[in-house]
């Protein structure tokens, strides 16, 4: 497979991410590594072609958002918004993220291996977030698809006025949002938490060590009680 | 926006050169603050019964030595000046409270930025770069440093707004973020006898702050205070004469990210401004958590 490598230190970063734009048949397969990323922002965003970019050090903002079909490697830790809005593919982060990490993800997975900042999630629409660390506080706020594993302890307000998002939590939660509640992990939800868990790495964790939250549906629709305050 | 930067040199080989590795710290988070910058630098300290003072000219011609033959005329006791442009630090022996009414009354246009046996402050409307030009920022010398560039939100662009905030002797505040109850907490601050210099919120925050550790409180004691009575959004990094200080809002609005090594400790809204620091390879890199206290002693 070639490989091309691009220094950001001799590169501007808009150049590269234009050739990142490239047409999907000069592009598919490649290997790419991007050097000295030094926490520039939009480091691989907008991808849309069967590539796999590796980041050899600590990205900025919003690093791979966006992402359609390619494979994102972030070395280091990665700075607000990583793959955020993404629609397919896969993005690595092995350090840690900071504050909305895989916001309003459509598809495709996002893993940290570290910890994850507050608002881990949030807006979630059906993209899988895998957490080998913990998350801040109000993550999967009004998440409304997709899975969303957390290894380590989750922060205050999880899950707040969550949708239909599934929420699998090793860890210890220091509280729970408005309308979100622990449940009963079904056979087929654990087998989604199991291939997840396979797919980022942590096939040796057994699901049994995990509690499933989720919405108690609550908030959908208009309570008769409240007639009185229009 | 805002951007904000701090290192505490731990290898005392590497003091004498902070101001070289503290410039692509500063240079780095232009894009956050193009408006003003500031910088305060905690320096070896001038003799015991010396206080030094930075001041701040409206003009780079101003005449200091004027300044300083007029303070040993009317004072009686002998000053010595160092200069730069608009900007000089003053050292003396005599009590605070005489300098401060002296340069008050006959230099009412002097703006008076520290006070302290060790820290100086500089700072000045312009990009970073253009700002650590005109104070020769990168040959500065001390143990540890403070420093912020600006983008205003809610009040002028002007000298006197940009940070480093002091209040009292050795202490500074440099801040990211608005606060929403800035103007009642100066209320409360007038009506203990604390006069303000600006309007700016960020001043509310450190008088705050150096107000409850004249009354006693210790440095954390105080932050958890201003965790009880700050509210809005807010990165604050401090400075004392041995220490720095960090904490972030309990909802984790504005960033920071910080790097432990053997040699430093290095403080910024983003890895951009850390990643020139020598070995930073092998630091320890991390985000603080909101609502943590963080403090690195010299």
């Amino acid at each position: 497979m070639e490989t091309l490598t691009f220094d950001l230190d001799a590169k501007p970063l808009r150049e590269v991410n234009q050739f990142l734009h490239g047409d999907a048949s000069s592009l598919n397969g490649k290997e790419i590594v991007i050097e000295n990323p030094n926490g520039a922002h939009s480091i691989a965003v907008g991808l849309k072609s069967d590539i796999h970019v590796t980041i050899k050090g600590h990205a900025g903002y919003y690093a791979a958002g966006m992402n359609q079909i390619a494979k994102v490697t972030i070395e280091g830790s990665a700075g607000s918004g990583v793959a955020e809005n993404m629609m397919s593919g896969m993005v690595h982060v092995k350090g840690f993220a900071s504050n909305a990490a895989g916001a309003t993800a459509n598809g495709g997975l996002l893993v940290i291996d570290g910890d994850a900042g507050l608002r881990t999630a949030i807006a979630l629409k059906g993209a899988d977030v895998v957490v080998g660390g913990s998350v801040g506080s109000f993550s999967a706020f009004m998440a409304q698809a997709g899975n969303f594993v957390i290894l380590g302890d989750a922060g205050e307000g999880l899950g707040d006025s969550i949708y239909e998002a599934k929420i699998f939590v090793r860890g210890k939660v220091k509280s729970l949002g408005a309308d979100c509640e622990e449940k009963t992990m079904s056979p087929e939800d654990r087998q989604i938490l199991a291939d997840l868990l396979a797919k980022s790495g942590y096939a040796d964790v057994s699901p049994d060590s995990f509690k499933q939250y989720g919405s108690a549906r609550t908030l959908y629709h208009f309570h008769v009680d409240n007639a009185g305050a229009y | 926006m805002c951007g904000i930067v701090g290192l505490l040199v731990k290898n005392q080989k590497m003091r004498a050169g902070i101001g070289e590795l503290m410039m692509p710290m500063l240079i780095g988070m232009t894009e956050r603050g193009p408006d003003s910058a500031g910088m305060a630098v905690f320096t070896a300290p001038v003799g015991a019964n010396e206080l030094k003072y930075s001041l701040y000219a409206p003009s780079m011609e101003f005449n200091w030595l004027g300044l300083a033959s007029d303070f040993d005329a009317h004072l009686g006791s002998k000053v010595k000046i160092s200069t730069q442009g608009n900007h000089a630090i003053l050292v003396s022996h005599l009590e605070v409270g005489t300098v401060k009414t002296w340069i008050k009354e006959n230099y009412p246009n002097v703006h008076l930025l520290s006070v302290g046996h060790t820290i100086d402050v500089y700072k000045d409307t312009g990009l970073p770069a253009d700002v650590a030009k005109r104070y020769d920022l990168p040959h500065v010398s001390g143990t540890h440093l403070v420093g912020h560039t600006r983008m205003a939100t809610e009040s002028a662009v002007t000298p006197a707004h940009a940070h480093p905030f002091t209040a009292g002797q050795d202490w500074c505040l440099v801040h990211n973020g608005s606060l929403s109850n800035a103007h009642s907490l100066r209320r409360k601050l007038e009506h203990e006898g604390i006069e303000f210099e600006t309007d700016n919120d960020t001043e509310a925050a450190c008088r705050f702050l150096e107000w409850r550790m004249r009354e006693g409180d210790d440095l954390e004691a105080a932050l958890n205070q201003g965790f009880e009575e700050l509210d809005g959004f807010y990165t604050l990094l401090m400075g004392t004469k041995d220490q720095l200080a960090l904490v972030r809002d309990p909802y984790g609005c504005k960033p920071a990210i910080i790097a432990e090594h053997d040699d430093y400790v290095a403080i910024a809204s983003e890895f951009r401004s850390l990643a020139h620091l020598p070995d930073i390879k092998n630091a320890k890199v991390f985000e603080p958590s909101p609502k943590e206290m963080y403090v690195w002693k010299l």
